[in-house]
């Protein structure tokens, strides 16, 4: 959305966020067709399908309660370690399995894609969860659009290596960069986004600047920030958690209240932004995706394919 | 050992309310943060991890008394009841707040997590050990039990803060520097005692 998005409209265009944000709840309220019209034409993103409807966790909470381990453990950590993080010029390689092999500039990335507001749960596999409106693309479309070759099964995906900018990387059990992968079919579902923005302005750095993975159904470790690297690939690619307790995180990870993490539980989860009395909920399997994904893991032993 | 005499003889001027005041310290900030907002983005958690961290150093200072008057004479001990009691309250908010504020009463996850998590039955052993050590720590038990007797229940603080200190390893995504320190420190302690009942230097207990 920064720059590819072709329009001659400046960030100080966009409506403000409060403004916004009321215009939404009369959206929500009635003749959203209506009021949909002139929010488009001041340059926010078409709102997309998926959205829900529950009320979005604000962007301070966001943007403030992060795990990015690049930048330190603690969820204050990246809002304060990331700035220094240079996202500007930045590419993408795409390589393996593909008819169009390359180093994309992230501009060139953005042409031509139609960014969309997706409004996800998003479920973190220590039990808390949030509301993101996201602002971004499928990935189907990049994967159109670079040709995916017959024999490619998965999609294996890089973050940025680079221990002067990422404090994180300088030192811990990690084995940098970050890694994450999706079975071919999970990355070509309509619910897999790239997303370059929250809330109508670009990604935070402490949220995955400039480009990120979303994945709703997955626990957010999925769900892989700041990339640089897409491959097509024929085997299951290592991932990140996966290499460092495989018996704890399993490279599905699908959001599920039935099958506990070994040392806790997922049957319920607690809503960031809340305070003190935030609600506790229900967990909900594929986090609440099940109608949209359910059927890429039919036949599968879910607890043994965890 | 002149340095040590004179700072035991600053400290017969301070009294043990004294001492309860400082350990309430932690607990009203902790309290004016939760009133004010200033807790963080989750703030159960932080109301969680701190109250637990608290109890957790306040068992550590427990055990350091010993050892701090066998190698530098200063005396700390007529300090020691308070301290643990503030370990226990500390411990004791630190259950509240996951029953109440974060597993919010939840009693069959509850239920689930305390036959099945081995961070939570370690937790709760801890408590359960910390109990009856709150239960006696007072004149009359010493009386009643008898000082060899009581001196016995009262080594439960060593299983108490080495379950403590797993506890909080056990709870980790990944391996870091502090409960690591913690649960040296912990170790530590409790392997002195045992260096020293090994030794039977005779006299000194702890």
């Amino acid at each position: 959305m920064r720059k590819g998005f072709r329009t001659d409209l400046r960030w100080s265009d966009v409506t403000p966020k409060e403004k916004w944000l009321n215009r939404r709840q009369l959206m929500a309220g009635a003749g959203a067709l209506v009021l949909a019209a002139p929010a488009l034409a001041q340059g926010t993103a078409a709102p997309g399908r998926y959205s829900t409807d529950e009320p979005p966790t604000s962007l301070e909470d966001i943007s403030g309660y992060n795990n990015f381990y690049e930048f330190g453990y603690d969820k204050e950590d990246p809002a304060r370690l990331a700035q220094g993080l240079t996202v500007d010029p930045w590419s993408v390689v795409i390589d393996g399995l593909v008819d169009r092999p390359g180093t994309y500039a992230l501009d060139d990335l953005l042409s031509g894609v139609t960014l969309e507001e997706r409004i996800y749960r998003f479920r973190c596999v220590e039990a808390w969860s949030m509301v993101v409106p996201w602002v971004g693309f499928e990935l189907a479309a990049l994967l159109g659009r670079v040709g995916v070759q017959p024999g490619a099964r998965y999609v294996a995906f890089e973050t940025l290596l680079r221990p002067e900018e990422m404090p994180g990387q300088r030192g811990g059990t990690i084995e940098w960069p970050y890694r994450e992968g999706l079975r071919l079919d999970e990355a070509m579902h309509p619910l897999t986004l790239l997303a370059t923005g929250i809330y109508n302005e670009p990604l935070p750095k402490q949220n995955g600047a400039p480009i990120r993975l979303v994945v709703p159904w997955k626990y957010g470790f999925k769900s892989i920030k700041s990339i640089v690297r897409i491959s097509l690939v024929a085997d299951r690619p290592q991932t990140t958690w996966n290499m460092l307790q495989p018996n704890e995180y399993g490279f599905y990870s699908n959001v599920n209240p039935q099958v506990d993490h070994p040392r806790w539980s997922q049957a319920s989860e607690r809503r960031v932004g809340g305070g003190l009395l935030a609600p506790r909920i229900d967990t909900l399997m594929f986090n609440g995706y099940a109608d949209e994904v359910a059927s890429l893991y039919a036949g599968m032993d879910l607890t043994r394919d965890f | 050992m002149d340095g040590a005499a004179s700072l035991n003889g600053a400290l017969r001027r301070v009294p043990v309310w004294a001492v309860c005041g400082l350990g309430l310290v932690p607990l009203a900030v902790l309290v004016w943060r939760g009133l004010s907002g200033g807790l963080g983005i989750d703030p159960v958690k932080t109301l969680e991890h701190q109250l637990g961290l608290t109890a957790l150093q306040l068992l550590l200072a427990g055990l350091v008394v010993t050892p701090l008057r066998r190698w530098t004479g200063v005396n700390l001990i007529r300090y020691r009841r308070a301290i643990g009691l503030l370990a226990f309250l500390y411990a004791a908010l630190h259950l509240l707040v996951w029953l109440w504020l974060d597993l919010q009463l939840r009693w069959s996850e509850i239920g689930a997590d305390l036959v099945k998590r081995p961070y939570v039955i370690v937790g709760m052993l801890g408590f359960a050990c910390l109990v009856p050590l709150a239960m006696t720590s007072n004149g009359w038990s010493v009386r009643r039990l008898g000082a060899a007797a009581w001196q016995r229940l009262h080594r439960l603080a060593y299983a108490a803060v080495l379950l403590a200190a797993l506890h909080y390893l056990l709870l980790v995504k990944v391996w870091s520097a502090e409960p690591l320190l913690y649960a040296l420190a912990a170790a530590g302690l409790v392997a002195l005692r045992w260096l020293w009942r090994r030794g039977r230097s005779g006299t000194v207990r702890a």
